[in-house]
């Protein structure tokens, strides 16, 4: 009886356990929704509208980004950026020309450092601008990359 | 188990630990076109990576299609050799996986 009770009872808090797990995940989803207007936006200004609230950016020289001036293959162009800016709580990355030009958004949290690296496609030659945001304020810098062979078609 | 589709590496140095991260993922954007065929290439790509440094948040990224294919990420954070951290993604298929592992 009790060994019944037992593997009852474990298998209600299994349950329990998976519901509430499944449970915290949905809301999670729900908080970090995609954010599917800015990332579809076709011009600059209302992509950074769209991930940020605001298109206004103070041209920084604390932000660095380092990318090749020229890449010879427009599918990989590794991008790192990294800023002196103290308490940056995002980078957003742009390609000015791509077609949808919002890259990502990097949401840094609590003992971050203002630094990321990928790597992106740029589909022609064109400026990436990198906009961090510090003490509700936003900073930008760009730099030019010049693409030999586009990295959208196919 | 399945293989991961997440290899990372994480260092800690002088209480700063670099992560760096590779994704195994097609990220098709949903603009390519099939060369015999003609038709599109349904979009998919990964929407969001997640970073969890000892159970806190350190890092989250919303991605839009122009991530490269095989995504690659690094970043860095205060921690220390020892601790865990934990990666996840999940893409606009509803597709997701986590990988969990220690500072070096």
């Amino acid at each position: 009886m009790q060994r019944r009770h037992f593997l009852k009872n474990t298998m209600a808090t299994g349950a329990a356990v998976l519901a509430a797990s499944s449970g915290l995940l949905v809301p999670g989803q729900v908080l970090a929704a995609y954010n599917q207007a800015a990332f579809d936006a076709k011009d600059v200004p209302s992509a950074i509208k769209g991930a940020l609230g605001s298109d206004s950016a103070e041209a920084s020289d604390k932000i660095k980004i380092k990318a090749p001036d020229i890449a010879e293959n427009g599918a990989v162009v590794p991008v790192t950026i990294s800023s002196t800016l103290g308490d940056v709580k995002s980078i957003t990355l742009i390609s000015e020309k791509n077609g949808t030009p919002l890259v990502a958004k990097f949401n840094l949290g609590a003992g971050s450092e203002a630094y990321v690296s990928t790597r992106i496609k740029m589909g022609k030659t064109s400026n990436i601008i990198a906009i961090c945001e510090s003490g509700g304020k936003l900073y930008k810098a760009h730099k030019e990359v010049k693409v030999t062979i586009g990295g959208c078609g196919g | 188990m399945a293989k991961s589709s997440i290899k990372v590496r994480a260092k800690a140095k002088n209480g700063i630990v670099t992560l760096k991260g590779l994704i195994s993922h097609p990220m098709e954007t949903g603009l390519r076109k099939d060369k015999k065929t003609g038709k599109a290439i349904p979009a998919n790509f990964i929407q969001a990576v997640d970073c969890e440094h000892n159970g806190a948040a350190v890092m989250n990224a919303e991605w839009g299609v122009a991530i490269s294919k095989n995504p690659y990420i690094s970043f860095k954070f205060a921690g220390k050799s020892g601790d865990t951290v934990k990666i996840s993604w999940s893409d606009n298929n509803g597709k997701s996986d986590t990988l969990e592992t220690k500072v070096k």
